[in-house]
């Protein structure tokens, strides 16, 4: 059942039940975001996807990733002082993490961030967005990275820190991370094999967040994925281990 | 044992049990959970070796309980039916107790608790401690043994749970939780009542109800000394709640860290199960429930809501965001209803003692009692229930005597880490859901730490962003990127870095974690900033602008220096300074060399004229 809802003004038709980000993008209103992808199950851990939402008369501040739309009336806004606020503070906190990757420093140039006000910085290429290990397990089906130790000290790595021995090398960690931090490189033993490593970067910048059209995170993009997936796990299943 | 079928069954088997025990004249309580951090489990031998020698076995009953609340006392024995209370018992006064008091009916004095003002207090009932007190939820600890089901029977135990099962609709059982007015007693206050009709109205077959026992607040026991002391009237609650929401499975999240907890929980429950009160076809009708215990692997943050579902599934503790909401996709997917065991202890007493009689008691917007763990630099510390609504200066200086070393009141602590600093200005606040967070605090499960004089606001609000810092899990950027950026600069500012702006930039970041965090652990952890500033705030400016600690305790801003005029000269802080930086002629004034002074505090706490001051 398709339901009106109302974002920035502008009243768009969607289907009960689509996420508001989603709802947004076919008014053609972008919402920022690092850690959600249509092919994986919102994640809510960036939280640049903020918006507010009126309903009954009341405004609150949901993620845009996991929140439905709902026929109850509700209307949504993007681009208030206080969206605005909480981007430029995540932006800035990250920055403050990551100085170095260029998805954050474009994003901070289009919020007007100079530089961040912030001390205590870090060396780090990952934000923690979980997009490369909810891949892997939810789209690729194989799990071999996952999120280890707590707070600060988290890290994407493989279990117990050791070399793969599920892992397919089929390369869409590398693909979906917004910071391009895990880069590919030829297995030592077998060219026919790649190996992942966490690195520097190795994919191009893009200034819409890896969502414009030459990205190519559409439904092709996705097919494409499948089809490298089991074509790399039909090679691994040949090749003895 | 024969199973228990019927609400007349149970009638019978109380009746039965009671006449058991007539044939006692004395009763021993002795507490043998929290005070065997104080050696109790050797009095209780002691104390069944002595009364086995004497051959008094079938006339004096001991009894090893939970906790008795008073723990500063530990261990504590009380003698029924005089009421006679004995704290610091060691094993060597068990035979003096026994010939003196049971056999002599003489009271010891040395035994009894002395009141500052008046002297010795023979019976429990007259403590200061306990006559403020109104123990309902916590009343059966430290009077039952909780590994005897028996004794919980005894007391009117699954009288409620066969009320609702023989004579309550499951719609009826959601009402008199809503009209009884309970909020959740984990710390968000969220009214269980309106919790529990989302899940029993959400579509599905299976559902689950789960307790959270993950009690980690540093300073707080109050679900502990629940678990232990009462395990019973928590898995009461729950089965009264699962049959609110139609859960047939049921789950106990309690932390590895209580050993005793889960002892006693998992004796409750196989107990629970022999008599017919759990398990298949409870107390004779169609109602089924099975409960497990999952230990927590000692993660904070798995006292958050959805972090423990997932825990419980398996996997790593990290909350998951919302919507949607457990109560319609929960654990493992299904709607799910999570609730405090404290707030199941509370269910129990609303249908044993009906809606109507609970939100008589406690204020407007929150109804019953709360039990809270006093702690710090409070003369009685120990786990106290109150009425909400009961002033903080009621709770501090009646129940709990005041501060310690008549050192003054500088502010309490509520809500554990994610909460809030209150200063003396605000004593005589009454203490509920409200009132705490408009001052800027949070009930939380509890805890309370009161602090005098010798407390830095700055450091404590660095300490409790420390610890949250530690228990991050890291998945939200605000809660794990603005933690590490707020205790840095919190460290600055204790470590004399403190620059102008910093208290700006702090608050700015408290209040965006508020907003924007994923979870409720970011989303209460800037309330120990923002409450030390909106209350401290000449303590912050004197630790950025002039670098000064007064309560000295960030070691790079201040220094000891003896008084010449209160230094007698006693030469005790010269022999104990590990440095030797104290030096000076017998009864004369001493000094000390700043240069080699580590600022330990040895000297300070040791002299007795009070000569040591801090510059």
């Amino acid at each position: 059942m398709k339901i009106p809802i109302i974002i920035d003004g502008r009243m768009v038709q969607v289907e009960q039940g689509t996420m508001i980000i989603e709802a947004a993008g076919k008014a053609d209103i972008v919402i920022p975001t690092l850690c959600h992808h249509e092919a994986v199950k919102p994640y809510g851990s960036c939280r640049l996807c903020m918006v507010e939402v009126e309903q009954n008369k009341q405004r609150r501040l949901v993620t845009s990733c996991n929140s439905p739309v709902d026929n109850s009336g509700m209307e949504v806004f993007t681009d208030t002082a206080r969206v605005r606020q909480i981007r430029r503070s995540i932006i800035e906190l990250l920055l403050a993490r990551c100085p170095d990757v260029p998805v954050l420093q474009t994003m901070a140039r289009q919020m007007g961030i100079e530089s961040s006000r912030l001390k205590k910085k870090g060396d780090k290429q990952c934000i923690l967005c979980g997009l490369c290990v909810r891949f892997c397990e939810e789209v690729v089906g194989v799990g071999a990275i996952g999120l280890a130790n707590r707070g600060t000290e988290r890290e994407v790595t493989t279990p117990f820190n050791t070399g793969s021995a599920v892992c397919i090398g089929c390369g869409s960690c590398s693909y979906i991370c917004p910071t391009g931090c895990i880069e590919m490189v030829p297995d030592k033993l077998d060219p026919r094999l790649r190996t992942l490593t966490m690195g520097l970067l190795s994919l191009p910048e893009c200034s819409s967040n890896f969502q414009c059209d030459s990205c190519a995170t559409n439904g092709e993009f996705l097919n494409e994925m499948r089809r490298v997936v089991s074509e790399f796990r039909s090679l691994s299943e040949k090749t003895p281990s | 044992m024969k199973r228990i079928n019927s609400q007349t069954d149970l009638e019978n088997i109380r009746d039965t049990i009671l006449r058991q025990r007539d044939i006692f004249t004395k009763n021993i309580r002795i507490c043998n959970t929290g005070c065997r951090a104080r050696k109790s489990l050797k009095v209780s031998v002691a104390l069944s070796q002595e009364i086995k020698a004497r051959e008094l076995a079938d006339t004096v009953a001991i009894k090893e309980t939970g906790c008795h609340g008073f723990c500063e006392l530990g261990p504590i024995l009380v003698i029924e039916p005089e009421n006679i209370f004995y704290c610091r018992v060691k094993a060597e006064d068990i035979p003096e107790i026994i010939s003196e008091t049971i056999l002599g009916g003489r009271v010891i004095k040395r035994l009894l608790w002395q009141d500052p003002q008046s002297g010795p207090v023979t019976c429990e009932r007259d403590l200061p401690f306990y006559r403020e007190q109104k123990k309902h939820v916590s009343g059966n600890c430290g009077k039952i043994d909780p590994t005897n089901i028996e004794d919980y029977i005894v007391n009117n135990g699954y009288a409620a749970l066969s009320k609702v099962l023989t004579t309550m609709s499951s719609n009826k059982v959601v009402d008199t939780v809503i009209s009884s007015g309970l909020r959740g007693r984990g710390g968000g206050g969220f009214p269980a009542g309106i919790k529990w009709r989302i899940c029993a109205s959400a579509p599905g077959d299976v559902k689950y109800i789960i307790a959270n026992g993950d009690e980690g607040d540093p300073g707080a026991f109050m679900d502990r000394s629940l678990m232990e002391g009462d395990p019973h009237s928590i898995i009461e609650g729950m089965i009264i709640g699962a049959f609110a929401i139609g859960a047939s499975k049921g789950f106990l999240y309690v932390r590895e860290e209580y050993p005793i907890a889960i002892e006693h929980l998992t004796i409750a429950i196989r107990q629970a199960e022999e008599y017919g009160l759990l398990g298949d076809n409870i107390l004779g009708t169609d109602f089924s429930l099975s409960l497990g215990i999952n230990k927590g692997a000692g993660a904070f943050v798995c006292g958050e809501e959805t972090a423990l579902m997932v825990s419980i599934e398996g996997k790593s503790g990290t909350p998951r965001s919302r919507p949607p909401y457990p109560a319609f996709e929960g654990l493992f997917g299904k709607p799910s209803v999570l609730n405090n065991v404290e707030s199941f202890a509370n269910i129990t007493q609303i249908f044993r003692n009906g809606a109507a009689w609970y939100s008589d008691i406690g204020t407007q917007g929150s109804k019953g009692t709360k039990i809270f763990s006093l702690v710090g630099k409070v003369k009685n510390t120990g786990m106290v229930e109150v009425e909400m609504g009961t002033t903080l200066r009621k709770i501090i200086f009646d129940i709990g005597g005041g501060i310690r070393n008549s050192r003054n009141f500088k502010a309490v602590q509520t809500g554990g880490p994610s909460g809030g600093c209150i200063p003396i200005s605000k004593i005589d606040m009454p203490v509920d859901y409200d009132s705490l967070r408009e001052a800027g605090a949070i009930m939380g499960s509890g805890g309370m730490i009161v602090m005098d004089e010798t407390s830095c606001m700055v450091d404590v609000a660095r300490y409790f962003l420390n610890f949250l810092l530690f228990e991050s899990c890291g998945k939200c950027v605000p809660c794990r990127e603005g933690l590490k950026q707020m205790h840095t600069i919190m460290t600055n500012i204790c470590e004399g870095r403190g620059e102008e702006g910093d208290m700006e930039l702090l608050s700015e970041l408290a209040r965006f974690m508020t907003t924007a965090s994923l979870c409720g652990l970011g989303g209460t952890a800037g309330n120990p900033v923002l409450s030390t500033i909106r209350y401290f705030k000449n303590e912050y400016e004197a630790h950025i602008f002039d670098k000064k600690c007064s309560a000295g305790v960030c070691k790079n801003l201040f220094a000891y220096e003896i008084d010449e005029n209160l230094c007698n000269g006693c030469t005790l802080c010269a022999v104990k300074c590990p440095e030797g930086a104290v030096s000076g002629v017998k009864k004369k004034p001493h000094t000390i060399d700043i240069e080699n002074c580590i600022k330990c505090g040895i000297c300070f706490s040791l002299c007795k004229q009070e000569a040591i001051k801090v510059v």
